[in-house]
C-alpha cells in the first residue's frame, strides 16, 4: 500500500538553525532515505522551497484566480513529502516516527486513494 | 457541613480503589463496557450525594450498590420485558440482600488475568489492564503506546467485546492453565512498563516522556502483594525497580540521551535498587528460574559493576546465554553480543552477531545496527562503523536515541577521514 508522508514545520527553524544543527540534521535525512531504500518501501521524496515561493491557481470563486502564497497560510509549512509502499498502516506509521522532522515538526500519514 | 471529605473519599476511590470496584461490578454483569458506565454513574452520583448525606460507613459498599443499581436499571431498559433473564432477577435479588456496609472483596488479580484472557488479542492486554485496573483513560494509554487515539479506543472496545459474556469472567484460572496465564499478565505488566521504547537495549529500558513505567510498577507490586509466592512475579517487579531507579540518570541536563555505562551512579536511587536486589534475592529462594528473573540478574550485575568499577562480564555473558535460550529473543541476542565483545573482543562479538542476523530477520532491527556500529567501531572498523550508524540513524524512532547515534557517527568520521 502506498502512503504519502506530508512533512510540515516552521521554517524559520531550519534558517535559525546554527550550522553544525543544520549538518546534524542533513546527515538524519540522509540516513534515513538510505533506510527506507534498503528496506525497500522507498517509492519517491523531495524537499520543497520555501513558502514565499509559492503561488497557488484557485478558480473558487468562479473565474481563475493567480495569487501569491501557499494555498494554506500557517505556522507550519509543507516542507517535503515522502511517497513510501508498505504493508499496512502499522509500518506507514512507524516510518512516519522515523522521520527526522517529526522533531519540532509534524507528519501527516495518508493513503493513496485505493491503496496506488 | 463540609464537602471536603466527601470529595476527598471520592477521589481516593476512583484513584486507588477503581480496579477493586470494576472487578465486582464485571463480575456480575460480565460486560466491561457496560459496568465502567455503571462505575462512573455511581461514582458521579456520590459526588451529588455525599456532600449533603456525609460519606457512607462502607464507601465502597455504597458504590458497588449504586453501580450494580445502574447496571440493572440499564440492562431492563436495553431488553424487552419478556427476555429480562434469570441471570437479571439474581442480580436484582442479590442487591436487595446486599448489606450497606459490605466488604468489598479484593478481585483484581482476577481482573488481571481475564485482561490476559486467551481470547484477547496480545495487543490489547496491556492498555487494558491500565484502563480496568488503573482507570486510565484511553487517550493517556494511546500516548504512551505512541497509536493514535482512535485506533486504542478501538483496540479497548475490541478486547472487551470479545469476552462479554464469558462464563470464566474474572475467575483465577485453574491449576493447569495458571502458569500460562500468569506468563500473559506479566508480559503485559512488562509491556506497559516498556511502551514505546523498543528501541533502547536491555541495560537501557527507558521511559520515554508521558510513560505508564509508574503505573505498570504499581501493578507488579498488586501481583506481588497478590502472589508473593510467584518468583517470576518478584522477578518482574525486581527488573522494573533497577530500570525505574536509573531514569533521572538517563537523560542529561539538554534533555540528551546518556546511555548506561555513561550515567553517574551517584544519580541512581538507591532504595529502589536495594528493594530490587531484596525481591531478586526473594525470587532465588524458589529455585525455578524464569526470564524475569534473569533479566533483573543482568541489572543487578551491570549495576553492582559500576559500583564496584569492575563489571563481572563472564556472568552477564551466561546471563544472556541463559535467558536466549529460553526466548529466542533478538534483543537478547543482540545484546548477548554485546557483552561477549567485553571478554571475548568486538571481532568475536560481531561474527557472532552475523550469524545470528542470517537466522531472524534483523535487518530492518535497529537494535541490531546500534550495537553492530558500536562493535566495529571497537574494532576499528571506521568506514564499515559510519554504515552501521548511518542505518541505525534511519532507523531511529526516538529522537533522543537518534541524536546520541548522530554524534557518534559524526565524531568517528571527523577523526578518522571519513566523508
Amino acid at each position: 500500500m502506498k502512503y504519502m508522508l506530508l512533512l510540515y514545520g516552521r521554517e524559520d527553524a531550519w534558517t535559525s538553525m546554527a550550522g553544525d544543527k543544520q549538518r546534524k540534521l542533513i546527515a538524519a535525512y540522509e540516513a534515513y532515505n538510505e533506510a527506507m531504500k534498503a528496506e525497500g518501501v522507498f517509492v519517491s521524496s523531495g524537499r520543497l522551497e520555501t513558502h514565499d515561493k509559492a503561488m497557488h491557481v484557485s478558480g473558487m470563486s468562479g473565474k481563475l484566480q493567480v495569487l501569491d502564497g501557499p494555498y494554506v497560510d500557517s505556522l507550519e509549512q509543507l516542507g517535503g513529502y515522502y511517497v513510501i509502499d508498505v504493508a499496512d498502516r502499522e509500518a506507514a506509521l512507524l516510518w512516519a516516527k522515523r522521520c527526522p522532522s517529526t522533531e519540532g515538526g509534524t507528519v501527516e500519514v495518508r493513503p493513496f486513494f485505493g491503496g496506488g | 457541613m463540609s464537602s471536603c471529605p466527601a470529595f476527598c473519599e471520592i477521589d481516593r476511590l476512583a484513584r486507588e480503589s477503581y480496579g477493586k470496584l470494576l472487578a465486582i461490578v464485571v463480575k456480575r454483569t460480565r460486560d466491561f463496557s457496560a459496568s465502567e458506565e455503571a462505575l462512573a454513574e455511581a461514582l458521579a452520583s456520590a459526588i451529588e450525594i455525599w456532600p449533603r448525606t456525609g460519606v457512607p460507613v462502607s464507601p465502597e459498599g455504597w458504590i458497588v450498590a449504586a453501580a450494580y443499581r445502574r447496571s440493572v436499571d440499564r440492562a431492563r431498559r436495553s431488553m424487552r420485558q419478556d427476555k429480562v433473564t434469570a441471570e437479571l432477577a439474581y442480580l436484582g435479588d442479590e442487591l436487595a440482600a446486599m448489606p450497606e456496609e459490605m466488604q468489598i472483596p479484593d478481585e483484581r488479580l482476577a481482573m488481571l488475568f481475564m485482561c490476559a484472557h486467551p481470547k484477547i488479542d496480545a495487543s490489547a492486554r496491556a492498555p487494558l489492564m491500565l484502563q480496568v485496573v488503573l482507570g486510565l483513560t484511553a487517550d493517556r494509554i494511546a500516548a504512551a503506546f505512541l497509536v493514535s487515539p482512535q485506533s486504542m479506543a478501538q483496540r479497548l472496545v475490541r478486547a472487551k467485546r470479545s469476552v462479554r459474556g464469558a462464563r470464566e469472567i474474572i475467575t483465577i484460572p485453574s491449576k493447569a492453565q495458571f502458569r500460562e496465564r500468569l506468563d500473559s499478565v506479566l508480559t503485559a505488566v512488562y509491556t506497559a512498563f516498556r511502551a514505546a521504547s523498543d528501541e533502547i537495549s536491555a541495560e537501557d529500558i527507558a521511559d520515554p516522556g508521558d510513560d505508564l513505567a509508574t503505573e505498570a510498577i504499581f501493578l507488579a507490586r498488586a501481583i506481588v502483594s497478590l502472589l508473593p509466592r510467584q518468583p517470576e512475579a518478584l522477578g518482574l517487579l525486581s527488573l522494573l525497580l533497577f530500570s525505574y531507579a536509573r531514569r533521572r540518570a538517563r537523560k542529561n541536563q539538554r534533555g540528551q540521551f546518556v546511555p548506561f555505562m555513561d550515567q553517574d551512579p551517584r544519580e541512581w536511587d538507591l532504595n529502589l535498587i536495594r528493594e530490587a536486589e531484596r525481591l531478586l534475592l526473594a525470587a532465588s529462594d524458589f529455585g525455578t528460574v524464569g526470564r524475569y528473573q534473569l533479566e533483573a540478574a543482568i541489572q543487578s550485575a551491570h549495576t553492582a559493576g559500576r559500583f564496584n568499577g569492575a563489571t563481572d562480564w563472564q556472568a552477564i555473558i551466561d546471563l544472556y546465554d541463559r535467558l536466549y535460550k529460553l526466548t529466542r529473543s533478538p534483543v537478547v541476542a543482540v545484546n548477548l553480543c554485546a557483552a561477549i565483545a567485553n571478554v571475548r573482543g568486538a571481532e568475536v562479538a560481531l561474527k557472532l552477531l552475523d550469524e545470528m542476523a542470517e537466522g531472524p530477520k534483523l535487518h530492518g532491527y535497529q537494535p541490531y545496527w546500534a550495537t553492530r556500529a558500536h562493535l566495529l567501531e571497537r574494532a576499528n572498523h571506521w568506514p564499515e562503523a559510519k554504515f552501521a550508524y548511518q542505518r541505525a540513524i534511519g532507523l531511529a524512532a526516538d529522537p533522543s536515541v537518534r541524536n546520541f547515534l548522530l554524534v557518534r557517527c559524526e565524531s568517528i568520521s571527523r577523526w578518522h577521514g571519513l566523508t
